[in-house]
């Protein structure tokens, strides 16, 4: 196993614990908008897309670097949206 | 400073932003804020990736930004609260199929120059290619059944069973060979395809009371692709987002199976909601349901001094939310305590019911859970059951027999009285029949959510 497997190996198993700290205290009350917030989070794929269009080393390349472009970002603009939509929801009667 | 310095560093920055935020999304204060917070993370990671020297053209990567975010843009405004859960579904199958194209495209271009692949990133690739698929096949098939397009029932037989177990094997096997022996383009789309129909086979056999769990399952799986892909990318910021997400989406699995008392693998394998499990027992003839009207409901509720509403997913086909919202402030200023209590695995994703009260404007103090009315259920005058059935049945704390026995449950039954708002006597999605529904303290008022509660409002108006 190289070195570069290994250290990625690391930041994800580390990552994962981070991950189940801070979520185990979310209240089930925000469950849905902690589910579809981190879910937009998961369209980081973004990157990997923006560098297969943006090395567009071949026709074919780029189509699937286009698709995957596209799919990420309606992942990531509607994710964060929609969960910005259902949070104003949850404050909007705090306040009244 | 190098630029890639400066990138990696970028990415770095993105990682803690997405951390804050999701931190911050434990707390309806901090959520909103927390919510940007993880989107300046992304916006911050996209731009890093810009300068990266590998980009060479900006052209389609604007028309792909520029047409993805305005879809996006247009689904998450026109979206109903009462269609969250296909919403959610659609945005991890988009993102696991982003992560899977990612890690395909990075298959062609190491085949394509000749060089036999790497053992790493081979099995990095397989990995990427694999979860992403069924990430985006499951999430779709998922779609379709929570947007009623594919049927909500279980459909399990041996065969599907027979053929996931064939495809999981293949898919393995073809992932070995293409990394272990031969770099073969062919062999690796066979893989492709059959992770795909892997995705359909197991989603297809969980019936539609279970989606809370296959949700968030699917939403741990788009994550874990993410993470998949940044080990193909060898980009930490991916890996660090996808472990993020998918320790967030196990989570919420082990929450939600811990709600209905059943383990992850009876959820996926136990064809819940077939309807043959739990036939309706013979002894029919001596149980009445007693009818009730809206008169008599407003009088009963108008009168009362503490009401309970249990809200499931009837009341979010019906989009009874404002009614509801509505009847619970007439009672109010009648001076009735008014409280709604969501079980965890109501609706079709967790938090579901939550989120249509929030948006119906039901003050956060006044929901509250099982174990907040549990105890102190007799002093309960009415409990009203808007759309719910299995999260209410007796059964899963009398009968040990029962699958659902051992679930929580909102005990109603021992309110002194139980009105059940529903379209029918039918059973719930667990296949089986309710004694609430037969207690002599239940009253059945049938029909549609809204159409109820809305008569309910005007008679209690008259009062």
């Amino acid at each position: 196993m190289t070195g570069t497997l290994l250290v990625g190996l690391y930041v994800f198993v580390l990552a994962m614990f981070v991950g189940f700290e801070i979520i185990t205290k979310v209240p089930p009350k925000l469950h849905t908008p902690l589910m579809s917030g981190s879910n937009a989070i998961s369209g980081i794929s973004i990157v990997g897309a923006l560098l297969v269009v943006g090395a567009g080393e071949s026709p074919v390349m780029r189509w699937i670097g286009l698709a995957a472009l596209i799919m990420a970002t309606i992942n990531v603009v509607g994710g964060f949206m929609v969960t910005d939509r259902m949070l104003q929801m949850f404050k909007s009667k705090d306040a009244s | 400073m190098g630029m890639t310095t400066a990138i990696q560093l970028a990415y770095l920055l993105s990682a803690v932003l997405f951390i804050l935020g999701i931190k911050r999304l434990g707390h309806p204060e901090t959520a909103p804020g927390g919510n940007r917070l993880a989107a300046i993370g992304m916006l911050l990671a996209v731009a890093a990736t810009l300068l990266d020297r590998q980009i060479l053209g900006f052209t389609w990567i604007i028309v792909g930004l520029v047409a993805g975010g305005l879809i996006g843009l247009m689904m998450a405004r026109t979206v109903k609260m009462t269609a969250m859960p296909q919403m959610v579904a659609v945005f991890n199958g988009f993102g696991g199929a982003a992560s899977g194209l990612v890690a395909v495209a990075e298959f062609l271009r190491v085949s394509g120059a000749g060089v036999p692949l790497a053992v790493d990133a081979g099995v990095s690739i397989m990995a990427g290619t694999l979860i992403g698929a069924v990430t985006f096949s499951g999430s779709m098939v998922a779609y379709g059944k929570l947007q009623g397009i594919v049927t909500g029932n279980a459909i399990q037989n041996s065969f599907i069973r027979f053929l996931s177990i064939l495809l999981a094997l293949g898919s393995l096997g073809a992932a070995g060979y293409v990394v272990g022996l031969e770099t073969d383009v062919v062999i690796f789309f066979a893989l492709v395809a059959a992770s795909l129909i892997l995705g359909v086979l197991v989603v297809i056999p969980i019936g539609g009371a279970d989606m809370p769990v296959v949700v968030a399952l699917l939403n741990s799986y788009s994550g874990l692709a993410a993470a998949a892909a940044g080990f193909v990318l060898q980009n930490n910021a991916l890996i660090i987002s996808g472990a993020l997400v998918g320790a967030s989406g196990l989570i919420l699995t082990s929450i939600m199976c811990r709600a209905m008392n059943r383990s992850l693998a009876n959820v996926l394998f136990s064809a819940f909601g077939t309807g043959g499990g739990g036939p309706v027992t013979g002894d029919d003839g001596d149980r009445v349901a007693t009818p009730i009207e809206a008169e008599d409901t407003a009088m009963i509720l108008g009168y009362a001094s503490q009401v309970v509403f249990v809200p499931g997913y009837g009341l979010a086909v019906a989009q009874a939310q404002h009614k509801l919202r509505e009847l619970g402030d007439l009672l109010r200023a009648r001076g009735v305590k008014v409280r709604y209590c969501v079980h965890p695995v109501a609706g079709r994703m967790p938090g579901h019911m939550n989120v249509l009260l929030a948006e119906a404007n039901v003050p956060y103090e006044q929901l509250c859970e099982p174990d907040d009315v549990n105890p102190d259920m007799e002093n309960i005058d009415v409990t009203v059951v808007v759309g719910a059935n299995d999260v209410v049945n007796p059964l899963a704390r009398d009968d040990p027999s029962s699958p659902i026995a051992g679930m929580p449950i909102i005990e109603c039954d021992r309110s002194k009285t139980s009105i059940v708002i529903k379209r029918s006597l039918s059973p719930g999605y667990a296949g089986l029949d309710n004694p609430l529904f037969y207690k002599p303290n239940s009253r059945m008022f049938f029909g549609d959510a809204a159409d109820v509660v809305g008569r309910i409002v005007e008679e209690v108006k008259e009062l």
